[in-house]
């Protein structure tokens, strides 16, 4: 019998260090293995025994590309635990803020980790010479979305200004109006990135499973406090989290979530099939024009439902700021005054679903803290994709095997910094075998 | 003189991560679409795992963000270190640990069993998370958590152009003063710009908060220090050091 290894070691073009082992065994696939092999962070530790004003400057940096979301979640949890609520005016600037990242987030995703493998180049950054209209319109996308956060925030990378209770400064409404005709002429390159992703050709593969998304009669939620399942429907946050369990897989440093099923999907993909109907109107029609609707079952078009979600997280800022300038603002802060309890802060992170747990005591720091991770929640289900799609390529090469199983994985657009971060694919046959890549 | 641009073999540059939230490498390209197009023209980068397919064998440049947490770790940095003609800390978790000192605050056995439980013993970790100049030697830094895209392409250019990068060897309550701000001490609130370096434009307190220090202490703390802020406020550097313990609480023991 003859059994090959393929070892797919720090799989490029995602966020951290993961790797992919397969073995096949006389040609049949006998095991495939998605491994995350990065450095445990110990954020949980980290947070123990911070002050309240502290908490969120250290959980931004769980991840520098959701970091709003980390920040958003973290004073969310915050907030719930002391009892406050705070004013329409701030949860307004919090949503555009929050769309700001998935802007960013989706086109740094879409153009420069996920594109690459259908245009047949090694990164972006080599469509320089090919399709630099391409190349220089992500750039302008994605520095859009941080010139938004910063004039909110200070900064998109660990945003500053959003602190329990509201905002620490308000921003200069003169350099929001700017924005906002930055983001009017900003469609016209959404519209040629609908184009773009359009016309390339996604992978056939499809395995319906557990979607889950935070949702709201209202509107496409980010900021909600209802979590929805495709199997079992919507319940609060809290109600939710005691359903899912979290558990450690050996040679592992993230850990798994399960719900009802082995493995769940979050993401835009379970956003997309949760709350397509109330997508705004420019998103709707990019959906129409990528060929998406719902319910999707195959995972790969989760870039697709990023793209959509780009358009919509214009149309939705250019709205909110619409609104926002239409008056003057007002004063930035509630009151806050620590008490000791739990509170569990929910956001949709570009990434997906994530969750801040925290226990204060009464002085205003933290007992404990649990932070419950969008990649976390996808690993099980990027197993079971990758065991499903393997048996479905007919006589595949290693090189086959290997490309098909990173693109695969890129779909999820996994986040290993904040999943405890690094993606290594090994695919192996038992005869021993010269250099491995 | 015509260039002979072209013929050149461009400076390899290469992006490396450990321990760390890659906010750094993101944030080094959140330069204007017109700055990313002149880098990519001035320079090859060669080796980018997060954005780009394949490496290379050496390196003209490498820029390492994170912090050191394992012995695998810190074996794969000495082997870049060899690899390359100039190493760069890039950001605050390379240069002094980053926020990842504060698991230094509890012993590693704990902090394992907190976060995975019974799975505890399948990981390994050092005791304490370190710099990567605990490690190996760094040429250059740049500072901050996370850095200033500005700083990181007037480093590129000085690299580029045969001068030495410098970072500025004033407190953060020079760039403070100079943005207008009113004195985080004059609302009653503490601060470490005192006696961090500067080179961040007191971007925190423009932000509307306080200094907390991720771009490391100024050269000589005790006496560059803003002396009458600290004495106005009866504080001492030590006392603020021990507040602000979210970037100070580093081991610098060698491996």
């Amino acid at each position: 019998m003859s059994s090959t290894n393929i070892h797919v070691h720090h799989v490029t073009r995602i966020e951290g260090h993961a790797d992919i082992d397969v073995i096949l065994s006389d040609g049949r696939i006998e095991k495939v293995l998605w491994s995350v092999t990065e450095s445990p962070r110990l954020f949980e530790v980290m947070l123990r025994g911070r002050d309240y004003g502290d908490v969120a400057h250290v959980a931004s940096r769980i991840c520098g590309i959701c970091s709003i979301a980390h920040s958003l979640a973290s004073i969310r949890a915050t907030e719930k635990a002391f009892g406050i609520e705070v004013s329409r005016q701030s949860e307004k600037l919090r949503s555009l803020l929050f769309h700001a990242e998935v802007l960013e987030s989706h086109i740094l995703h879409a153009y420069f980790l996920a594109a690459p493998d259908f245009l047949g180049v090694d990164s972006a950054v080599s469509l320089a010479s090919s399709d630099e209209d391409a190349l220089r319109r992500a750039m302008r996308l994605k520095r859009l979305a941080y010139v938004l956060a910063e004039e909110l925030a200070g900064r998109k990378t660990h945003p500053i200004s959003c602190v329990v209770g509201g905002f620490a400064k308000l921003p200069d409404p003169r350099r929001l109006e700017a924005v906002l005709t930055a983001l009017r002429d900003s469609l016209a390159d959404l519209e040629r990135t609908v184009d773009l992703f359009a016309s390339l050709e996604m992978p056939d593969f499809a395995r319906e499973t557990e979607y889950i998304a935070l949702t709201d009669p209202h509107e496409y939620a980010f900021l909600s406090n209802t979590v929805a399942s495709s199997d079992t429907g919507s319940s609060p946050i809290e109600a939710f989290v005691e359903e899912i369990e979290e558990f450690c897989v050996p040679h592992s440093t993230a850990k798994y979530a399960r719900h009802r099923r082995p493995s769940y999907m979050v993401g835009a993909l379970s956003r997309f099939n949760l709350s397509h109907d109330r997508l705004r109107t420019r998103a709707k029609d990019a959906a129409e024009r990528l060929g998406l609707v719902a319910p999707c079952h195959n995972p790969h078009a989760n870039t697709s439902a990023q793209v959509v979600e780009c358009m919509h997280a214009a149309e939705e800022s250019i709205s909110i700021l619409e609104e926002l300038l239409g008056a003057p603002l007002s004063s930035p802060r509630v009151e806050v005054v620590p008490r000791a309890g739990r509170g569990i802060g929910v956001v949709e992170a570009p990434r997906g679903l994530l969750i801040h747990d925290y226990t204060y005591e009464a002085s205003g720091a933290i007992a404990s803290a649990n932070c419950i991770i969008p990649t976390n929640q996808n690993h099980g289900n990027i197993q079971a994709d990758m065991e499903a799609l393997l048996p479905s390529l007919v006589d595949p090469s290693e090189d086959e095997i290997r490309h098909r199983l990173e693109v695969l994985v890129r779909a999820y657009d996994p986040c290993v910094s904040c999943s405890t971060h690094a993606l290594r694919v090994r695919v192996g046959r038992t005869e021993a075998r010269g250099a491995r890549p | 003189m015509t260039p002979r641009a072209g013929r050149v073999r461009k400076p390899g540059v290469a992006f490396f991560d450990f321990t760390c939230c890659e906010g750094c490498q993101l944030d080094a390209l959140n330069l204007t679409e017109d700055q990313i197009m002149d880098l990519l023209r001035a320079v090859e980068i060669v080796e980018f795992r997060e954005v780009k397919t394949g490496g290379c064998e050496s390196y003209d440049i490498s820029f390492v963000e994170g912090s050191i947490a394992r012995e695998e770790d810190a074996d794969r940095l000495r082997d870049i270190r060899e690899r390359s003609k100039t190493v760069i800390a890039l950001g605050a978790c390379a240069h002094i640990g980053g926020v990842n000192c504060l698991r230094n605050l509890v012993p590693a056995d704990a902090a394992l069993q907190e976060v995975y439980g019974d799975a505890a013993g399948d990981y390994d970790i050092l005791d304490t998370v370190l710099p990567i100049d605990a490690v190996i030697d760094v040429d250059y830094v740049i500072p901050g958590c996370p850095i200033n895209p500005e700083e990181f392409a007037r480093t590129v250019a000085d690299l580029l152009l045969g001068k030495e990068p410098r970072l500025p060897r004033h407190p953060v309550c020079v760039e403070c003063k100079m943005a207008g701000n009113l004195c985080v001490f004059e609302k009653g609130q503490t601060c470490v710009g005192p006696i961090t370096r500067a080179g961040c434009k007191a971007i925190c307190v423009t932000a509307g908060r306080h200094c907390w220090g991720c771009r490391g202490l100024v050269d000589d703390p005790n006496i560059d220090a803003q002396r009458e802020i600290l004495d106005d406020a009866g504080l001492t550097v030590e006392q603020i050091l021990e507040e602000f313990r979210i970037y100070f609480s580093c081991g610098k023991e060698a491996l």
